[in-house]
């Protein structure tokens, strides 16, 4: 594998291989409620308790489009760049399975919602554009579980009927570390939007991922084979990595890939044929007449516009601007909402007389390095923005040095405390009055003649022993800048 | 009383009202009725013990404003009803009893009415004769072994017999229509998106519709008034100005214009259907109304179309019934094995072959060809009705190309029942309101119908013209009770 141009190439002999990758996102919708029916989203329910008679396909239940749902796939399309198309249609995709209980999935297939978008990616190299083709909102399934009995199945329903956006990009993916900014990317700005949580643990973010390779160079695309149903970005990177070699090593044996189906197996780290395209399921599409199609007019779609927060690409450009950051510093900043946020929250509350890279630094140090070791999210940082920004005034306007500054945050972990109380309570506030430091420093002098002497003879080295004893006399109070300079004058 | 169930809805609700009879009184009539008509098999579950209660119940405190106050009815075993055991005349749903009430049923019961029964239909309403039940054939009360026609036949066998004073079908190519034609009573298909479809079990979506079934035309306006209503619970329900039917009732249709299509005299119709349809003109005449000729030229394209669009629907709708949640259940090797156990013992061999039709014609590579074309083709034949109601306020044709037949005549001939629906079927592919009106006898003494197509949302116009010609046409059923010993 060669690095070279931070390009993503697979090489056989004196071949190399470009990889190219497409992903198919299901990204669950926030909503209080399912897409066709009034149940609740709610994850970690016990099993079949979020479920209505429309969810469990009883007899003569019909479906009836949340609109809520609409509202937030129309939004997300914004935040994607995207056509809004006016008109679309609900299909049923017909298939069999224990946890679907219609016998179909009403999903969208020739009219979807959302057209096409792009999103923009920071890659080391620089800015890379990734297409979007379509976005379209469909019912999730139930979950199967067969690891409960050795005999039976059992099937939770709960998840049944749930709403999701399946976003669909273009093949333009040509690495793991680009699957990576992408997921993302997406996840951020559906954050922003507040259309998904982005959580992949709870299974509200996975994604099929297809997965093809060619030489180098060439402009026609590989057999491509999907990889289904993949849920961490760990996971979808060590999948296309394998699937990759695969391929390559099915091309330099002369053999053929088919188009298939397969599966990535976590455990050992392989992909797996499930079925072939002869097999491929015939899904008989057709539009779901239970439900007219999806018009919305042109008022419907300005207000949502109306309606869309400053998202992450906008955020960072304004970052860069007002604040003077840097493209690296802000992405930092952006890429979490709550980061961003917080962020924000501090400039605000730190006033006029500000320090705003002092605050970049020790929300991405100080700050970081806390919420990392605790595994907590920074909207559940145990100090608050308003805190953090008088910490980071404190230190701005000498009130305390840097070092004591950490000893103070420390303090301030425990109970959002007010760093001010504890500076004045454990009297760390920082000696800057100059008489009171002469008088010391000439004390230190008087004790230590001999150094003073060695000092002023050229050894310049001591200089930091006096530094030192000075700190060590104010129970490092002192203000460093100033025994500086009262040192370089006195010796 | 012993001629209480000879007595119509709007003499029962008056009689009541007047308190000359209790709903007791009527219930039990009704329910005596019907327990000597076991051999007619319009049953498929009775509640008759339950409806005494109501009955009672309801004397004791009589709501007199309602519009069916204390009236006792059955209702076609399609539409779901709380507690009590709905089959869809199907093995597969042998043993479902619902938790929920359909809005048509719902609607019902709040204006007063008290559930008899559910009653035989065809399996999943796929049928024309009332033979692909699970439960059996119905007998006609017009004769021994003559079908009642299909798929609301026990819903028409139970009116015409006077089992129960009125009924629900529903309408998906012909249902209610047909089998109203086959025993002499009057069937009413609303307009699509007049009654909800919430809590009836679905045959298919695009084209079912409940509606009213009774022994005249004003019953069958009463009726319509409670069991139409706009419901959120189903999408494809309209919210539209509904009349007071009943009220509004008038025979005078002076000045109308009654398109008469040239198309539906098809071939091989019998002459006794022509004289028919000769007549009705001259009773429309009769009525002070013009009739004008006019072409709906892609008439003779409706069958084919409703035998691809209806399946298609129908293979996706029942695809639900697969013995995983509720219904009957095979014991099979693993999931597979399951449901092809499950789906060949509990549907019979017509809804089998039509969840075939529907998978091939929706399967990749026939789509264009089949559902596609078949999609265009409707909205042709919606097309050609949109043409002629710009100079025509309905249209009146025969109900069916024959009358009922006998038991067993067309088992083996898919084709030859499928064309009973040949003058029904274009209706529900456009989504209009048509009645059917008993208007003759052909030479066995078996009832003819006669068929008013209108305009969307027009039932009041058809609803005027049905009353106008019924009382020109005078028709009196030929009901012997042959089958009561």
């Amino acid at each position: 594998m060669s690095k070279k141009n931070s390009e993503y190439l697979i090489n056989r002999r004196d071949n190399q291989y470009e990889v190219v990758i497409g992903l198919e996102v299901h990204a669950q919708v926030l909503s209080e409620s399912k897409l066709f029916s009034t149940s609740s989203t709610k994850f970690g329910a016990e099993p079949n308790t979020q479920v209505s008679l429309v969810d469990a396909a009883f007899p003569g239940m019909l479906p009836v489009i949340n609109e809520y749902c609409v509202k937030q796939a129309i939004k997300t399309g914004i935040g994607l760049n995207a056509k809004i198309n006016k008109r679309s249609v609900f299909d049923r995709k017909n298939y069999f399975y224990a946890d679907l209980p219609q016998g179909y999935q009403i999903s969208q297939f020739k009219d979807p919602i959302v057209g096409e978008g792009k999103v923009i990616l920071d890659m080391p190299k620089g800015q890379k554009e990734v297409g979007i083709e379509r976005l379209h909102l469909e019912q999730d399934a139930g979950k199967s579980i067969h690891d409960l009995d050795p005999q039976n199945t059992f099937v939770d329903l709960n998840r049944s009927g749930v709403a999701l956006m399946e976003i669909v990009s273009k093949p333009d993916l040509r690495s793991p570390d680009e699957v990576n900014a992408y997921i993302k990317k997406l996840r951020s700005i559906m954050r922003y939007l507040g259309t998904c949580d982005g959580n992949m643990q709870e299974g509200s973010l996975r994604a099929d991922v297809n997965v093809s390779v060619r030489p180098k160079g060439s402009k026609e695309f590989g057999t491509r084979c999907e990889i289904k149903n993949v849920n961490s970005i760990k996971f979808m990177q060590m999948a296309i990595e394998y699937e990759a070699n695969r391929q390559v090593d099915l091309i330099e044996e002369g053999k053929t890939i088919d188009q298939e189906t397969r599966l990535f197996d976590t455990k050992k780290n392989e992909t797996r044929s499930m079925r072939s395209k002869e097999d491929a399921h015939d899904y008989r599409y057709f539009p779901d007449p239970d439900l007219l199609p999806l018009e919305v007019s042109d008022k419907f779609i300005e207000e949502l516009k109306n309606d869309i927060p400053e998202l992450p690409d906008d955020k960072k450009k304004r970052f860069i601007e007002e604040f003077k950051l840097s493209p690296y510093e802000a992405n930092i900043l952006v890429s979490d909402i709550d980061t961003a946020k917080y962020f924000e929250e501090v400039v605000t509350k730190m006033g006029k007389n500000k320090d705003i890279k002092l605050a970049v630094n020790w929300i991405t140090g100080e700050l970081f390095a806390v919420l990392n070791s605790k595994g907590l999210e920074i909207s559940q940082s145990p100090v608050s923005a308003k805190n953090f920004a008088i910490l980071i005034n404190l230190i701005k306007n000498g009130t305390i040095s840097g070092k004591i500054a950490k000893t103070v945050f420390e303090l301030m972990i425990d109970g959002d405390k007010d760093p001010q109380k504890i500076v004045e309570e454990k009297g760390l506030k920082q000696q800057s009055d100059p008489k009171a430091l002469e008088a010391l420093i000439d004390k230190i002098i008087n004790d230590n003649r001999e150094k003073a002497i060695e000092y002023k003879q050229g050894k310049e080295k001591l200089f930091g022993f006096f530094v030192g004893q000075a700190m060590k006399a104010s129970g490092g109070k002192a203000n460093p800048l100033l025994i500086n300079e009262i040192l370089k004058k006195k010796l | 009383m012993s001629d209480i169930t000879k007595q119509s809805l709007t003499e029962l609700v008056e009689n009541i009202k007047n308190k000359k009879l209790s709903s007791t009184d009527v219930t039990k009539a009704f329910i005596d009725r019907s327990e000597k008509s076991e051999e007619l098999n319009t049953y498929i579950t009775n509640d008759f013990t339950s409806a005494i209660d109501k009955a009672k119940k309801f004397d004791q405190k009589p709501n007199l404003d309602l519009k069916l106050p204390g009236i006792p009815m059955a209702v076609k075993d399609l539409f779901c009803t709380k507690n009590i055991k709905t089959t869809a005349g199907s093995k597969i749903l042998n043993n479902f009893i619902p938790t929920y009430e359909s809005t048509v049923t719902e609607n019902i019961w709040n204006e007063g009415a008290i559930l008899l029964g559910k009653l035989n239909c065809d399996e999943f309403a796929m049928g024309s004769s009332n033979e692909t039940s699970f439960f059996g054939n119905v007998q006609n009360p017009i004769d021994k072994n003559l079908v009642p026609g299909g798929s609301s036949g026990g819903s028409a066998s139970a009116v015409a017999g006077q089992l129960t004073p009125i009924t629900i079908g529903t309408d998906t190519g012909g249902s209610i229509r047909q089998p109203a034609s086959f025993t002499g009573i009057v069937g009413l298909k609303p307009t699509y998106g007049s009654c909800s479809r919430y809590g009836i079990v679905a045959f298919a979506s695009s084209l079912d519709q409940a509606g009213p079934m009774a022994q005249n035309v004003k019953d069958c306006a009463l009726l319509h008034e409670v069991i139409s209503s706009y419901d959120p619970k189903d999408s494809t329900s309209i919210d539209f100005k509904r009349n007071h039917f009943s009220k509004e009732l008038t025979n005078n249709i002076k000045g109308k214009k009654i398109g008469i299509p040239k198309e539906y005299r098809v071939d091989g119709m019998p002459k006794e259907i022509e004289d028919l349809w000769k007549k009705g003109i001259q009773y429309i005449k009769d009525c002070g109304a013009e009739t004008i000729d006019i072409s709906l030229p892609n008439t003779s394209y409706a069958l084919p179309t409703y035998y691809i669009v209806a399946p298609a629907e129908a293979s996706s709708n029942l695809a639900r019934y697969d013995g995983v949640k509720y219904g009957f259940r095979a014991k099979g090797e693993n999931l597979i094995d399951m449901y092809e156990k499950t789906r060949s013992e509990g549907f019979g061999a017509e809804v089998q072959r039509r969840i075939m039709i529907g998978t091939y014609v929706l399967s990749s590579g026939y789509y264009d060809a089949y559902y596609l074309k078949a999609q265009k083709v409707r909205k042709l034949i919606k097309n050609d009705f949109d043409n002629v109601y710009k100079k025509v306020d309905a249209i009146l044709t025969p109900s069916t190309p024959s009358s009922a037949f006998k038991i067993g005549e067309k088992t083996n001939d898919p084709v030859s029942m499928y064309l009973n629906d040949i003058f029904t079927v274009p209706v529900n592919l456009a989504g209009l309101p048509a009645i059917s009106i008993p208007a003759g006898h052909d030479s066995n003494g078996y009832p003819l119908g006669l068929q008013i197509i209108g305009k969307a949302f027009d039932e009041q116009n058809i609803l005027n013209i049905a009353y106008a010609m019924e009382e020109k046409i005078n028709f009196k059923n030929k009901i012997t009770d042959w089958w009561i010993k």
